[in-house]
């Protein structure tokens, strides 16, 4: 392989990969989202049934990452007609291959039905789910295996940093990403411009990027989804960063718990090096840039920036206090620049299509698209990309198609466990960082999870408070102690030992933990409790005043019954029952011996007519 | 030299002073009990927090780690930090309600009661032992395992350590098993015998300075409201 000496190589490269003919070609999603769901069962039935009707030549397969749409996985488009099947089963390749690749007709009922009008959407642009996204970077992913630098170099990969390397000072780099108004994608959108911009004038001997991938907010993947689908367009955007900034060395520092971002953002780094897109003399100029991965062992903190540092170094993942920032001393004591994977996928396109198209899209203080993972009640899961403005409403009801089963909202989370919920009033908000900031909550990394009205609230808090005590580094005493005390209280209070002051309390404390805390854990360690107890403060109390669960999940106040108008004695919930806590005659209405019951849900599952009943 | 305000006085203090340095030094009392001024300073206790900035950007900081800025004001003692403060010793009591450090704290504060559950955990994880060992005594014996509420200071592997001299010096500078004290055990665990802290301040304004220990005290027996 012989390594690019000039941007006019590049463009040379990139031309030759570009060509696209008319061979037909079948993409497959298999990002861990995609491989949970099988797809790479379906990659190796499609070979097997290829290479079974001679076609392994005449027909090209493109393994992608993640495109988006996790609830229809494993899905297929089949190129050039760009037909898309959605929820492929492997006994489904074999008719795929036969009549669509060969026989070039579309087969109805692996098709996308819009839930809407019930018709079936044939290319995959035209499903409600995409079409209201502005995807920007995610579309990307649809178009290149990640594993291949060549599929990167076809969509004009790399052509950013030639533009960069050829055209442009450090200092106009960084006034462009200024321009933009990109703001840090990681959760607390400082902007990314001003914060290049103090690197860059920072005096030290050596200085340093880094990419934090070490996403860990419970229901997001947003980082993932890039990391395993487009490698490439970090990479490159942490070379345009290191270039502005005056950086030569470089870190990734990625969770070990994504194997496989582990390995596709490794294996992209060696194609990068091999074409001399990393090393010495980039592209013949005169700048060298290097990176190297370090893997994240398992703590949430770690994420925090100087415990990510702390980290690199190989000390305990523990943040210290800022000032100074790492902008002024950071790793190894030397200026240090750290933004998100998302900050880094947008530098790219900053330089490509220049800040002012760029900040073209969303409001006034929040520029360009954000990434989330829609996840939890909501009928389409997945990784949408939103302009910033977009309403709550527009997000969760037009692209992820509402609550399921006909259920009703009842609260978003955003914003992970530094976020909080926002509730059905407020879903008017526009996405945008004030405002989600205004509603309590934060723009976070992008994890929203949407809960219905099965969903209690202070059992959601409580499952915050519970991830925030075992991820805390336990260095200051407010975090330690506050939040294992609010866990102890919003425990009390699930269980019905709530009593009269817990609220107060539970306030009192958790503003004095955001207050006095030293990292971005702690001080964002309040608003679980904060954004439930201003939203949903009734549910609270009705749980220590009335011991009970209006949502019926707390166990220990709710109690199964049998509604004997409805049983038909059928015995299937006696069956199932684990405790022996059922009995009755057949045909009978049956009973539940509530000393026996250990409210494991079982039976509520099993009954077909609705005749168990939680309270 | 950098010029600041602290509690509504302009000081002047040398380039790379900390706040604490900087009110110590000006006679303005910070309580502390994860700092001692021949070890690096932590921020593990919280308890020196204070109150810098203005209206919204307002905040409170650990003023042992905080590096003194050119310009900014500070407040020791504003109703802010003193009821902050006073939730941080309720939360060390809670822990540790045998120690004469935390009850001469919290009787110095005004705290008369505690709304957690009281447990005998003894170590707060000041990390003062830690720092004594590997920068006093030059032998990084011990050191912080785990995290959150599984955290706690042992020796490598919890096994006896072989760069430990048995000096000591953790045991001498601890500020739990130090003193223990020996006052009556009150309901919810604050002795408060020792509380004989006449309630004196001497401005009613947070921007003032207060000549007596930031205690707190004024706060409760005046009645004035937190903000």
């Amino acid at each position: 392989m012989k390594k690019l000496e000039t941007s006019a190589d590049l463009e040379s490269l990139a031309e030759s990969k570009s060509k696209k003919g008319n061979k037909p070609c079948i993409v497959v999603a298999t990002g861990t989202c995609g491989i949970a769901r099988g797809a790479d069962e379906i990659v190796i039935a499609l070979k097997k049934e290829l290479k079974q009707h001679d076609l392994e030549s005449k027909v090209d397969m493109r393994i992608t990452g993640c495109h988006g749409f996790c609830q229809i996985e494993p899905y297929l488009t089949i190129l050039p007609e760009e037909i898309f099947y959605v929820n492929v089963q492997p006994d489904d390749v074999k008719e795929i291959v036969l009549e669509t690749v060969i026989g070039k007709k579309t087969i109805e009922h692996l098709l996308y039905t819009d839930p809407d009008t019930n018709k079936k959407i044939m290319k995959e642009d035209d499903v409600p789910f995409y079409r209201k996204q502005t995807r920007s970077i995610m579309s990307d992913n649809a178009l290149l295996d990640p594993q291949s630098i060549e599929d990167y170099f076809g969509i004009n990969g790399y052509s950013s940093l030639s533009k960069t390397l050829t055209s442009m000072t450090p200092e106009e780099v960084v006034e462009e990403v200024k321009q933009s108004g990109l703001r840090g994608r990681g959760g607390a959108g400082f902007p990314t411009g001003l914060k290049w911009g103090f690197c860059r004038k920072a005096k030290g001997d050596k200085k340093y990027v880094i990419c934090n991938a070490d996403e860990g907010d419970p229901g997001a993947y947003m980082d993932r989804g890039l990391l395993e689908g487009n490698p490439h367009n970090i990479l490159e955007g942490m070379i345009i960063g290191a270039y502005a900034i005056g950086a030569n060395e470089g870190f990734v520092y990625i969770r070990d718990e994504y194997p496989i971002a582990v390995k596709t953002i490794d294996n992209a780094i060696k194609q990068a090096r091999q074409y001399g897109l990393l090393g010495r003399k980039i592209l013949g100029s005169h700048f060298n840039f290097d990176i190297t991965i370090v893997r994240g062992a398992g703590a949430f903190v770690c994420g925090e920036e100087t415990a990510l540092i702390a980290s690199i170094e190989g000390r305990k993942g523990e943040p210290r206090q800022r000032p100074p920032f790492p902008a002024q001393k950071g790793l190894w004591g030397r200026p240090t620049n750290i933004n998100n994977v998302e900050t880094w996928a947008n530098i790219p396109l900053i330089i490509s299509k220049g800040a002012e198209l760029f900040s073209k899209v969303g409001t006034e203080k929040s520029k360009g698209t954000k990434i989330f993972s829609l996840v939890g009640k909501i009928n389409n899961t997945g990784l949408v990309e939103v302009p910033m403005g977009i309403s709550l409403r527009e997000l969760i009801y037009e692209i992820g198609g509402g609550i399921p089963d006909g259920k009703s909202f009842k609260a978003v989370q955003t914003g992970g466990p530094s976020g909080g919920c926002i509730p059905k009033e407020l879903l008017d908000t526009p996405i945008d960082y004030e405002k989600l900031k205004e509603a309590g909550s934060i723009m976070g990394s992008g994890g929203m999870v949407v809960m219905d009205e099965d969903t209690c609230i202070v059992d959601v808090t409580l499952y915050f408070l519970e991830f925030l005590q075992d991820e805390s580094c336990g260095k200051c005493l407010s975090c330690r102690d506050g939040t294992k005390r609010m866990t102890e209280i919003v425990t009390n209070i699930t269980k019905g030992c709530g009593a009269e002051g817990d609220l107060e309390l539970l306030e009192e404390l958790a503003n004095v933990v955001k207050d006095t805390s030293m990292c971005g854990l702690g001080q964002t360690a309040g608003n679980p409790v904060l954004s439930t107890l201003k939203y949903f403060r009734d549910e609270y109390e009705e749980h220590i005043k009335k011991s009970k669960c209006p949502a019926a999940v707390c166990k220990a106040l709710i109690q199964y019954s049998i509604i004997s108008e409805n049983c038909t004695g059928c015995g299937a919930c006696k069956k199932a029952c684990p405790q022996e806590a059922i009995s009755g005659e057949k045909k009978e209405p049956h009973v539940i011996d509530q000393d026996k019951c250990a409210k494991c849900d079982i039976c509520f599952e099993t009954c077909r007519v609705n005749a168990i009943e939680k309270r | 030299m950098i010029e600041l305000r602290i509690d509504g006085i302009d000081v002047q203090v040398e380039e790379g002073s900390s706040i604490l340095d900087a009110a110590r030094f000006y006679g303005l009392g910070i309580p502390t009990l994860c700092h001692h001024d021949g070890f690096s300073s932590y921020g593990a206790c919280r308890l020196c927090v204070v109150e810098i900035g203005e209206g919204d950007r307002a905040k409170l900081v650990s003023s042992c780690t905080y590096p003194a800025e050119q310009g900014m004001t500070v407040r020791t003692n504003s109703n802010w930090v003193a009821n902050s403060r006073k939730v941080l010793v309720e939360l060390l009591l809670a822990t540790c309600p045998s120690s004469k450090a935390i009850q001469d704290l919290a009787a110095a504060m005004g705290v008369r009661k505690v709304r957690f559950n009281v447990e005998h955990n003894d170590c707060i994880l000041c990390g003062l032992c830690v720092r004594m060992c590997a920068e006093q005594m030059d032998a990084k014996a011990i050191g912080f395992v785990n995290r959150g509420t599984e955290r706690k200071i042992t020796t490598p592997f919890d096994i006896k350590s072989d760069v430990c001299r048995t000096c000591g010096a953790c045991m001498y500078i601890c500020p739990v098993c130090e003193l223990r004290c020996e006052g009556p055990d009150a309901p919810g665990d604050v002795c408060g015998s020792c509380a004989n802290i006449p309630p004196v301040c001497l401005e009613d304004e947070d921007d003032k300075m207060c000549f007596m220990d930031p205690c707190g005290l004024c706060y409760e027996e005046l009645g004035r409201k937190k903000d």
